[in-house]
């Protein structure tokens, strides 16, 4: 089937004859079909040929999985941007704020609260368009932030990841934020409430070390990178070349890693449905 | 035999002269040479003192990871008595790149651990060059439970480039194994005091420094990554990671200043590795007074002290 696609999708494009922008098809980065934009949307950026899971910025993962997509985004308190004035071939201040202006926010890290399948959920969502999703002081603060509106809300917290890990321009001030992360999720804890965690693509170094791998219940999404040291570390350090399925979702499960693995279409309805039972609320009709 | 550090060629070069000195005095008793030797060790000292007051981070790091530098090993050896080494994470191996075990310091019981090295090659291999595997940590957090349970308090020396980074440590969960090292020491009811002795390499090192007290060595560094590693994804290439050093804040001093650690220990001219005796008494005093002022609080105020202590960590850059 698929070849047949392929040839004939860009077809209709050429045959429509009509000026269509360029963004209204999408080539898969990993099978490199092509693919409507609005099919893409409607399929939450997953390829409809190859199953393949999209990242997604962290207010395209709200507001698909609260309830009518609407959330209350709890706002995160300022950080110093650069206090160590770090400068590689760029100023980290420069970096910062080039991310900042591409996203409109402080930090990629959000945290919001809203409802899903009608349970009150606290989130902790994190963005791997800004700066690879890195861990720094501010990403800190909001994982703080969101364990005590979970307490304060008596809800469940849901930390959904997607990073490379510690934020390396903010050194030991970054270093730290692991220490800090778990604190905040083991308030969640002692206060008696779930903490799940999604991780997505990807889900590597201080985060993983961290907050990512302490969920009472760890959802992964299919093919999402999970892991410690990166893939070119450790080929480096062995100088042998990993296995094919190595720190994917699938490998993780396999050896114990993760509870679940699903698609992104039931991601939401997974994370209801253990919620509910932890709760000790009925299902849900 | 003593191994120089690349900025350390005037010393090795007044050190040869004055070992053929010596040779020469013992030869030629008619000859005394005594005034020259006497006047090449001053020169030697003034050196030492005047290179070590002003290292460069990137230096730093070199004096961290001297390979003469005293390992958790030798520290155990000076100043643990009755040493039980214990040994296995109960899951799955014992892993050499963490030394754990119960011992007196100075009449105290304490359950002490920490990355080790090796001397020599062979050890080095053995333990994986102070890389530990998730067994490696499974085993710490094991220890530092069993510590809890007996009220023992527990001293963690910092020391490793950071977490094995290999396939098995991957598929065995080294990840989570640190996440659950962090946790452990979080919660642990007994004092936890560590020192950065030499390398404090990332969540490697992280993993078993959550501390009521921290302290570093005058030399040693702690950072999120290695200069090299820094170097080689910021830059492209690992051969700026003198800048990177420079740019990772990652000395005693720097750490000090940002209030990340408690105090700085002192080394001895020239490097720990020059004077061993000297950083050992350092140590041991540092421990003692440290375990001294942590003995009066009670579990609850312990823990509670130790999770501020990171709370407040890097709330000086939050603005309000
Ligand atoms: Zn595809």
């Amino acid at each position: 089937m698929n070849w047949l696609r392929n040839l004939v999708r860009p077809k209709i494009r050429a045959i429509s004859g009509r000026d269509i922008p360029e963004d209204l098809w999408i080539r898969c980065n990993n099978c490199s079909q092509m693919i409507f934009h609005s099919e893409l949307t409607a399929n939450l950026h997953v390829c409809p040929h190859c199953q393949h899971h999209r990242r997604l910025t962290a207010s395209q993962r709200l507001s698909i999985l609260f309830d009518d997509k609407r959330y209350e985004e709890i706002p995160l308190p300022k950080v110093h941007s650069d206090p160590l004035q770090f400068r590689d071939v760029k100023r980290y201040s420069d970096r910062l704020k080039d991310a900042q202006q591409k996203a409109k926010r402080t930090d990629g890290t959000i945290v919001a609260r809203g409802t899903i399948d009608d349970i009150l959920v606290v989130s902790v969502c994190m963005d791997f368009s800004f700066l690879g999703g890195s861990m720094g002081m501010s990403c800190g603060e909001a994982i703080l932030l969101a364990s005590q509106t979970a307490i304060d809300s008596k809800a469940p917290l849901l930390a959904i990841c997607a990073s490379g890990g510690a934020r390396m321009q903010e050194s030991m001030l970054s270093l730290v934020q692991m220490p800090r992360s778990v604190i905040a999720i083991n308030r969640v804890k002692q206060a008696g409430l779930p903490y799940l965690t999604l991780l997505t693509d990807p889900t590597t170094g201080g985060v993983s070390a961290s907050f990512a791998m302490l969920g009472d219940v760890a959802i992964a999404e299919p093919g999402a990178t999970i892991g410690f040291a990166g893939k070119r570390v450790i080929e480096e350090t062995t100088k042998q070349k990993t296995p094919d399925e190595f720190q994917t979702a699938e490998s993780l499960m396999k050896h114990g890693m993760v509870d679940v693995v699903t698609h992104r279409k039931n991601v939401k309805k997974t994370i209801a449905q253990v919620l509910r039972i932890m709760l000790k609320r009925a299902p849900n009709a | 035999m003593r191994h120089f550090l690349d900025f350390e060629k005037p010393l090795y070069e007044l050190e040869a002269r004055i070992e053929e000195l010596r040779n020469l005095n013992e030869q030629e008793g008619g000859v005394n040479l005594a005034d020259d030797i006497l006047k090449l060790r001053e020169k030697a000292n003034r050196f030492l003192e005047e290179t070590y007051a002003q290292l460069s981070p990137w230096q730093k790091v070199q004096v961290a990871r001297h390979p003469q530098r005293p390992h958790t090993s030798d520290y155990i050896a000076a100043l643990v008595d009755g040493f039980v080494p214990l040994a296995g994470d109960r899951n799955y191996a014992e892993d050499p790149a963490i030394l754990c075990g119960l011992g007196y310091l100075d009449h105290h019981p304490v359950c002490i651990l920490g990355h080790e090295k090796g001397k020599d090659t062979e050890q080095r291999v053995a333990c994986n060059f102070g890389m530990p595997k998730p067994e490696g940590y499974r085993k710490a957090a094991r220890m530092m439970t069993l510590a809890g349970r007996f009220q023992l308090p527990i001293l963690t020396l910092v020391d490793t480039a950071g977490a094995d980074p290999g396939v098995q440590s991957e598929e065995r969960g080294q990840a989570e194994a640190i996440a659950n090292a962090i946790e452990t020491c979080l919660n642990v009811p007994t004092p936890i005091i560590s020192i950065i002795c030499g390398e404090g390499g990332s969540g490697g090192a992280i993993a078993i420094a959550i501390a009521n007290k921290i302290f570093m060595l005058e030399h040693a560094v702690y950072s999120v990554i290695s200069p090299e590693g820094c170097s080689s994804i910021l830059w492209g290439n690992a051969s700026k990671h003198k800048t990177a050093a420079e740019n990772l804040k990652m000395t005693a001093q720097d750490l000090k200043k940002m209030n990340l650690i408690d105090d700085i220990i002192p080394e001895p001219l020239g490097g720990a590795h020059r004077k061993k005796k000297t950083i050992y008494h350092n140590v041991k005093q540092t421990l003692l007074q440290a375990l001294e002022e942590l003995a009066p609080l009670d579990s609850e105020t312990l823990q509670q002290q130790r999770t501020q202590k990171f709370i407040d960590q890097t709330r000086q850059f939050v603005k309000n």
